[in-house]
């Protein structure tokens, strides 16, 4: 016990992460040690080519997307609480944690799952899934055999769904609305977070 | 065609072959006496002789197959307020009590029963088959863990604490005097711990409880029949070796043997699932006959395992859980309906069959032996310990799990506990000599079911309500909940690279590249494999799609892109459409260009769909209008075909295709207005009033003008628009009772006519066909070209929407550019 205790009191500020994240101490311990491992050099931050050094993360079709997610505009860099921030996004809901009245809206709601879901639509952050923002993401997860024209004709069939105002894009409401039968809690959580 | 002589065969096959042990029990005495006395009789040459003794087997078989269809038949047609309450598999036993009835009051002994080498050898497997093989592999795959747990601990559990509180009741005298021992009650244990996955399916088939909940219940039954007969045989070999002789060896050896025969018996149908891919991987010039070897090799893993004392019902489970995929890729798409079809047959066939035996069965004086104390206390244990089981299970499970499982799925979970023939099976497989009390351990197990099926059956409705389960939503994902499911996957396969855990989307990922890289490529058709791709169907559905609207619409061409009036998508147009038209007439490519600047909400392809047939001037106002129900009619178009296509992910239902049940009524109103299009359509054909249709078709228009002024309007899709569109596209005499009917269905939303639209994805696509093609094509013709090159250019076109009725043509000219005149007086109307 003393070297979780020793390990978290490293990490400033850390009760106060762990109240807006609901991560247990042996999770901060955890993702502290995955921080340390994928900051090589120990500066304290990460830059996106870090990210980029997870091989596995380079395979996957919108990891670029993800990564982009931990770095708010303009930004280089993602510190300790940023990064755990981000992760906590993923944590399952959990039903018996009482719910405080006061308290802000949990990172792990659905509402804020699916917002970090539309912002990795949402690449000028204009609030609004573009046709062509779309695109690109279609572009970039269903391969090659597939022709523009038929990227398309699926773009357009999917905004068709959606949006509700004809406006030919797809805000974050009528995204909310869209996936209202689909279970968020458990399509963006990760076990070992909980 | 040939699917369906092919379906009728395996049929004849399936019921020749099938009950001969059945009539093993038959009083041949009182048979054959007819035809003694016809052949004293015989002097010279016969001209027709009664030979009933050379039929005397398959005739009594066939007898009873049809008796038992007929029961099925009048069980669900007869009384649709009894079905609603009592499951239908409680009924089907309560019409086997009644016909059983009728044999012993004719006999004075029952003659028909169902025996075990039947049920294990010709009913049984067929049902195992179709339930694995229309497993919806996700979802059982992703709860593998939760199941296996529930089908291997809960079954030993239910076993074992079953078998020894009776021992302990019995030892403290709670039912007399019995000549049966511990090994005895452990063996009665055993065989009465599994959950019938026919009971259940029976069951939850009518309760539509979340999907998560019925892969546990359903994915249990399924493997636990597997393990209470490995443990049966366990046991059954302890007692037959005699309490002495077992010592700690022996007990190793039995569990040891437990593991072999199930796992062996998965991996033997692993076996066989892979010969059957590979099987299917060639068989392109034996079409016709495909489809049988999925039948023959299914059936062949069960005989294999059950010659090599392994798990018969693991194997073929295993084999037709792993096939499903590959084969479906691999074979014919008219080979897959075959399969499909013969399936739902045979499985149903054979659940009916024995439901109604297991009533018959009862109806004997023989098996019957009371012993109130060990019979009630069964019931008491069986359901008490199945409880327990559950939620201990479930408590532990949970603590693992990502979505934990709720109180209220445990309480379901642990009433659908229900037994059922593969229970009675085993228990009329006991061997008298060994146990003495073997009628008492078969008429409790027969009360057992009984209760289970029959009460908890009829309860288990109410419950699910009462306790608000949640229920199988209808929904069908949308593209782009598909398209989103897919980024969440990705999502969180990033995220768990970023943490640096193996997590399940890990192993996951890690399986399916292994699946695709290898095994699909080891299995599969190098055609299929291209085809294979999760969002390659979409795109497949898609070009149907834009076939079936290119064929429709008369004149369509490429994909929907031009539904969109954005710059490229014009410029394509007028690349591909205006080299052919410019030089027929060039100032409709002027006319579309306007167009294109004066309205909004315009697609290219509604505004040229109706520039080119209606070159004059004076209808455009009217173009507009149906530019704009053209958009919705494409976009109801495109709504239902794609999702009713999707709508049957889950095939494990045996009687319908479609989960959609509850919404039966509202399916026949459905089906009812499709029939009625078709006539009303048939009637316009023969050129009835075409002026009249006209003028409805005027007040249609207004109608669907209104709500476009509404933004709220666009809110719900199915609402007037509906009606509007599919009412213009018909555009018949029957308008207002369509648009009546399309409002029922309007409050539902889209799973009102989706499961119909596509039902059978084969079965009903002739008639889905018919009724796509058929209606736009009436709305087709009024734009219909009339100059004469135009005509022959689409010609073809019509044909093959069978719209014959070219000869309204005329009228139509003459009616569409009447003046609007009439829209003010009929407005109130539709308000």
């Amino acid at each position: 016990m003393g070297s979780t205790n020793s390990t978290l009191l490293k990490i400033p500020n850390v009760e106060v992460l762990m109240q807006e994240t609901g991560f247990s101490p042996a999770h901060i311990i955890r993702l502290h040690d995955r921080f340390k491992a994928l900051d090589k050099e120990g500066r304290g931050y990460l830059c996106p080519q870090d990210f980029g050094a997870i091989k596995e993360l380079a395979m996957n079709p919108i990891g670029d997307r993800i990564i982009g997610a931990f770095f708010s505009p303009g930004k280089e860099t993602v510190d300790f609480h940023t990064f755990v921030k981000i992760l906590a996004h993923f944590r399952p809901v959990d039903k018996d944690r009482p719910k405080e009245p006061n308290s802000l809206e949990p990172i792990n709601s659905r509402s804020n799952k699916l917002k970090f879901a539309f912002q990795l639509y949402d690449q000028d952050k204009d609030g609004k899934i573009s046709r062509d923002e779309l695109l690109k993401v279609l572009r970039a997860m269903l391969g090659m055999q597939v022709t523009e024209e038929q990227l398309e004709s699926i773009a357009d069939r999917t905004i068709q769904e959606a949006d509700l105002d004809r406006d030919d894009a797809i805000s974050f409401e009528e995204f909310r609305k869209s996936l209202e039968k689909v279970n968020i809690d458990h399509k963006m959580s990760i076990r070992f977070l909980r | 065609m040939a699917s369906s002589v092919y379906l009728c065969l395996l049929r004849a096959v399936f019921l020749v072959c099938f009950v001969n042990p059945l009539i093993q029990a038959l009083d041949a005495n009182v048979l054959q006496n007819p035809h003694h006395e016809l052949e004293e009789n015989l002097t010279g040459l016969p001209i027709v002789t009664f030979k009933w003794h050379h039929v005397q087997t398959p005739y009594l078989v066939i007898i009873w197959v049809f008796v038992a269809g007929l029961a099925k038949l009048s069980v669900i047609e007869l009384n649709h307020h009894v079905t609603g309450v009592i499951p239908e598999s409680g009924l089907l036993i309560i019409l086997g009590f009644i016909l059983g009835g009728i044999v012993w009051g004719a006999d004075k002994a029952q003659t028909f029963k169902l025996l075990p080498p039947t049920f294990f050898y010709y009913l049984l497997p067929q049902i195992i088959l179709d339930a694995s093989y229309f497993m919806p592999n996700k979802l059982f795959f992703s709860n593998l863990g939760a199941i296996l747990i529930y089908a291997i601990f809960g079954t030993c559990w239910n076993a074992a604490t079953v078998g020894l509180s009776l021992w302990g009741c019995y030892e403290a005298g709670a039912m007399g005097n019995l000549d049966i021992g511990l090994l005895q009650f452990l063996l009665f244990g055993s065989l009465i711990a599994a959950v019938d996955p026919v009971a259940v399916i029976a069951v939850f088939e009518e309760v539509h409880v979340n999907e998560v909940l019925f892969i546990l219940v359903f994915g249990e039954s399924l493997l636990n029949d597997g393990v209470t007969v490995v443990l049966y045989n366990v046991f059954d070999a302890f007692v037959a070796l005699g309490g002495p002789k077992i010592d700690a060896a022996e007990i190793i050896k039995g569990i040891f043997s437990f593991v072999v025969v199930a796992f062996g018996g998965s991996f033997l149908g692993i076996l066989f699932a892979i010969l059957l891919s590979l099987l299917t991987r060639c068989t392109k010039h034996i079409q016709i006959i495909e489809a049988g070897f999925v039948f023959v090799v299914g059936y062949l893993a069960y005989l294999t395992a059950e010659m090599l004392s392994l798990s018969a019902i693991l194997s073929i489970t295993f084999c037709g859980i792993c096939c499903q995929k590959y084969v479906n890729a691999n074979m014919d798409e008219k080979s897959v309906t075959t399969v499909r079809h013969a399936m739902k047959v045979l499985a149903n066939g054979s659940e009916t069959m024995i439901f109604v035996f297991l009533g018959v069965t009862a109806i004997d004086t023989e098996i019957w032996v009371w012993n109130t104390g060990f019979i009630l206390l069964t019931l008491l244990f069986v359901f008490i310990y199945r409880i327990i089981g559950v939620f201990l299970l479930t408590w532990m499970l949970n603590k693992f799990r990502l979505v934990p499982i709720e109180v209220i799925d445990q309480v379901v979970m642990s009433y659908g506990g229900l037994r059922g023939a593969v229970a009675y099976g085993l228990a009329a497989m006991l061997d008298e000599d060994k146990i003495p009390e073997k009628n008492l351990i078969i008429s409790t197990t027969l009360i057992v079911v009984y209760f289970t099926v029959i009460l908890q059956g009829i309860t288990m409705k109410p419950l699910v309500q009462w306790l608000k389960v949640k229920r199988a939503s209808h929904s069908d994902l949308k593209l782009i909940e598909k398209l989103n499911n897919r980024a969440f996957d990705h999502m969180l396969a990033a995220v768990e690279d970023i943490c640096g855990r193996i997590g399940d989307n890990w192993w996951t990922r890690g399986w399916n590249r292994f699946e695709e890289n290898y095994i699909s490529w080891f299995l599969m058709k190098p055609k299929a494999r291209k085809n294979r791709d999760y969002l390659f169907t979409v795109f497949h559905k898609l070009n149907l799609e834009d076939a079936v609207n290119y064929v429709s619409e008369g004149e369509r061409q490429g994909s929907l892109a031009f539904i969109r009036s954005d710059e490229a998508a014009n410029v394509d147009f007028k690349k591909q459409f205006g080299s052919e038209f410019t030089d027929v007439m060039p100032d409709i490519m002027v006319d579309m260009s306007n167009y294109e600047l004066g309205i909004e909400n315009f697609t290219v392809t509604s505004i040229v769909k109706d520039t080119i047939p209606s070159v004059s001037l004076d209808i455009h106002g009217q173009d507009r209008k149906n530019a704009v129900d053209d958009i919705r009619a494409h976009h109801l178009l495109q709504q239902h075909l794609y999702r009713s296509r999707k709508h049957h992910r889950h095939k494990y239902s045996r009687s319908h295709f479609s989960i959609n049940q509850s919404e039966d009524e509202v399916q026949e109103i459905f089906q009812r207005t499709m029939r009625n299009r078709l006539e009303s359509f048939k009637s316009a054909k023969m050129g009835v009033n075409p002026a009249k249709k006209i003028t409805k078709h005027h007040k249609k228009e207004l109608t669907h003008k209104m709500p476009n002024g509404h933004p709220d309007d666009t809110g719900h899709l199915y609402g007037d628009k509906v009606d509007s569109a599919m009412g213009s596209e018909t555009g018949t005499i029957s308008g207002t009772f369509m648009r009546d009917t399309y409002t029922v269905g309007a409050g539902i939303e889209n799973p009102v006519f989706l499961p119909d639209m596509d039902s059978p994805t084969h079965s009903s696509l002739p008639w889905l066909m018919e009724t796509e093609a058929v209606a736009p094509s009436q709305r087709a013709q009024r734009r219909l070209p009339w100059t004469p090159n135009r005509l022959r250019r689409l010609a073809p076109m019509r044909i093959s929407t069978c719209s014959t009725d070219s000869f309204l043509m005329a009228d139509l000219e003459e009616h569409e550019e009447q003046p609007q005149t009439d829209h003010e007086e009929i407005r109130p109307v539709f308000d």
